[in-house]
């Protein structure tokens, strides 16, 4: 059964909204030594990691060796790419202004570049959070998640389309930057394709000849193992990288918006709008670590910029106040959330069925509920 | 020793470095040799502290062994010094104290603790032997020419000693302060305890035949001379001799003013330590003060808008995104001044640091640049 989606009247908006500033406040207030040293701490286990893992595979003819390097190394990516880069590229911890640890200054470990997916995704998709037709997020253009996006028989392979999705992800997420939709609509000119791509292919050239050419080459005849090796990490972490950020927005009642919903709203109908369009998964300590603790996405979305290692502190207190104004808070762990990603990834597969043709039954836009005003406790 | 250190630099740079470069990519080499050692780097100045003492109250002075990348100095020059301050990198400028002439390879920096300095006040109390900071090069022109000039005055006040005392150590090193030259080293300070090198500067006086010391304290007898600056604590000044004052404002136009009036302002070179952080502004929400672009050099009054608006008043176009504080786009590098942050109301008053102009409203004159 879905949750009421919370017409909240615009004080009670505006009251839940001074709550989270309050708490963002206190959180910006403590920013300092402890933020510095848990992000060196991560920073210099990734490094560890990434050392043995690649040393290890020069060993690669013993198994053990080769699986422990393929896994030191897809842990050193998926660190690298969630916890730091995800995060350092929020400008979580430009305060520290260390050119390391800087969102203007720093690359990860994939073949996106930085600044072309900064524009997309700490814009756009963190400014326009699920709103449908301004948030590029939604789907990633190539999927149906939500009634709003008219069916057509294309995406009768919404489900092939995901898992295809998955095992290439890191190549979906530069594609994406790319914005083949915008260019086919003829609303990106050939100069914006141009200027992008020379900043993609010199990427590219180095994040593939790095795990593909150099390193194989650099262990002489065990240059198969060494690139096979290389391959298999950054297939794990395109895997885990999709599972994880394919449940912050795409579990079911996670809720989408029309542009006119968004238009003119204030800041805290903005606070509300992110819980709504958001959803954390459960986990232990180190589960939060490998996903950026993307798993906070909730809190994430609430506080883009604030270091992603403390959601886990406030995420009780985020959790009350949206139970105290009868937001929904959207949480499960990673098996659920994820199944309910390809339930809803076949349903909208399907043409829409029943009366309601082109609305869901399951209503899942706020536009398609008209649930009474919840009030505050 | 800068052969040596050149040579080994070159193989290096030559062969393993572009190597490392791309083996490390997408991150600098730097980030894996830090690792092993935290003062290891391709081309930083990385320097250990190897010592820590207080010459006089309030005062630190750092010895630092710098890595193979430092390539020395003159006497009389600064190095900017890079040290985390609870979590936040911050960047200050220090004279070096030490001779030119050292062999032990060591730097030597003396730091007063300024009011309410964040720097100044932790490398004063929180700065241990061990710690890694990082230098720039040695920078500056407040330098001893060469071939030395007959006869030299070094004027100072507070810890405006640093400059004058890698000068005086370094004559003293070469031989200049045995005669022929003449040094004369005139020093303001509150008391005689609150001079850092007191002890040394009275066994190099001792020592060295031709070092004249003149100590003037301003708030105690017992010096050569006595109160601030006064034009008749001087020797005799004439075209043979060459000054150099460093020291607060006061004491540096003081001096600037008189080698004015006797016509021989281009024997005296000068240098002003000045507080990095200004007091924080008056904040009681009327916009005052001005805001100054300087990529584009315009100037607009400060409306007391966010800054962006007020670039955009005045037609400038920065880049930005959501206008509301979330996505970075739009962040710029403010130079000098003050701003308000609008959500969480904090003051940042920091030189040289990266703020949201969407989302922050200048206090007072503000330099960004745009």
């Amino acid at each position: 059964m879905p949750p009421t989606s919370p017409q909240l009247t615009p004080e009670q908006a505006e009251e839940f909204g001074a709550e989270m500033d309050a708490l963002r406040q206190r959180l910006v207030s403590q920013l300092g030594t402890e933020d510095a040293r848990y992000i060196r701490r991560v920073v210099s286990m990734q490094r560890r990691l990434e050392v043995a893992g690649r040393s290890l595979l020069f060993a690669g003819f013993l198994p053990p060796a080769w699986l422990g390097g393929v896994t030191a190394l897809a842990l050193s990516k998926i660190i690298d790419n969630m916890e730091i880069g995800h995060n350092v590229l929020h400008g979580q911890y430009d305060w520290m202004r260390d050119e390391a640890l800087n969102s203007r200054d720093f690359e990860w470990d994939m073949v996106s570049p930085t600044d072309l997916w900064k524009r997309t995704h700490n814009f756009q998709h963190h400014t326009y959070t699920n709103i449908v037709g301004k948030d590029r997020d939604v789907g990633y253009g190539i999927l149906r998640i939500t009634p709003e996006q008219p069916w057509n028989p294309y995406y009768l392979g919404n489900v092939a389309y995901a898992a295809g999705l998955a095992l290439i992800f890191q190549w979906g997420i530069m594609l994406h930057e790319l914005e083949t939709d915008r260019i086919a609509a003829g609303e990106k000119t050939w100069q914006e394709v141009a200027a992008d791509a020379q900043k993609m292919v010199p990427k590219v050239l180095r994040q593939v000849g790095k795990d593909y050419l150099l390193f194989p080459a650099l262990s002489g005849p065990l240059a198969p193992l060494t690139f096979a090796g290389n391959a298999t990490a950054n297939l794990a972490r395109n895997l885990w990288a999709f599972a994880i950020i394919f449940c912050g927005h795409f579990p079911a009642d996670v809720v989408t918006f029309a542009e006119e919903q968004a238009a003119n709203e204030s800041r805290g109908q903005w606070y509300v709008r992110q819980v709504l369009g958001s959803a954390n998964i459960t986990g232990s300590k180190l589960f939060h670590l490998l996903s950026g603790n993307l798993s906070h996405q909730i809190e994430h979305h609430l506080f883009p910029d604030i270091p992603a290692w403390r959601y886990s502190h406030i995420a009780e207190e985020v959790r009350d106040a949206c139970r105290r104004y009868g937001v929904p808070y959207n949480t499960g762990p990673l098996w659920k959330q994820l199944g309910s990603v390809f339930v809803k990834l076949a349903k909208f597969a399907l043409p829409p069925t029943g009366p309601a043709a082109g609305r869901a039954p399951s209503g899942q836009t706020a536009s398609d509920r008209g649930a009474a005003p919840a009030t505050a406790a | 020793m800068p052969a040596a250190a050149s040579g080994s630099r070159g193989l290096l740079g030559r062969f393993a470095a572009p190597l490392l470069k791309v083996l490390t990519a997408p991150n600098d080499p730097d980030r894996y040799l830090e690792m092993i050692n935290p003062v290891w780097s391709l081309n930083e100045v990385r320097a250990t502290i190897t010592e820590t003492r207080h010459p006089a109250p309030g005062s630190v002075t750092l010895l630092l062994r710098p890595n193979r990348n430092w390539l020395g100095f003159r006497a009389g020059q600064h190095v900017a010094l890079t040290i985390d301050v609870h979590g936040v990198r911050r960047t200050r400028c220090y004279s070096l104290a030490c001779s030119a002439h050292g062999t032990d390879g060591l730097l030597e920096l003396t730091v007063a603790a300024e009011r309410d300095g964040v720097v100044s006040g932790h490398l004063n109390s929180d700065v241990r032997v061990g710690i890694v900071v990082r230098l720039s090069q040695a920078q500056g022109r407040f330098l001893l020419p060469a071939p030395r000039p007959e006869r030299i005055v070094l004027i100072s006040g507070g810890s405006g000693i640093t400059p004058a005392m890698s000068m005086l150590r370094t004559l003293c090193d070469e031989g200049y302060a045995d005669g022929p030259g003449e040094v004369t080293f005139l020093h303001y300070a509150r008391t005689a305890a609150a001079v850092a090198y007191r002890h040394e500067l009275a066994t190099l006086a001792a020592e060295h035949s031709s070092v004249r010391l003149l100590r003037s304290y301003t708030r105690s007898n017992g010096g050569e001379r006595c109160g601030r600056f006064d034009p008749r604590h001087l020797p005799v000044i004439d075209d043979r001799t060459a000054t150099w004052v460093c020291g607060p404002a006061g004491l540096v136009d003081a001096v600037r003013a008189h080698w004015a009036e006797i016509g021989m302002s281009d024997a005296l070179q000068t240098e002003q330590f000045t507080a990095p952080v200004p007091a924080a502004p008056a904040d009681d929400g009327e916009p005052y003060g001005e805001v100054h672009f300087t990529a584009s050099d315009r100037t607009v009054a400060n409306t007391g808008a966010v800054l962006l608006e007020q670039a955009e008043s005045i037609g400038l176009r920065p880049e930005f995104g959501c206008r509301m504080g979330i996505c970075l786009t739009c962040t710029s590098r403010k130079t000098a001044g003050s701003v308000r942050h609008l959500h969480t109301g904090e003051l940042s008053s920091e030189p040289d640091s990266e703020i949201q102009i969407c989302s922050t409203v200048p206090v007072g004159d503000v330099t960004v640049d745009l």
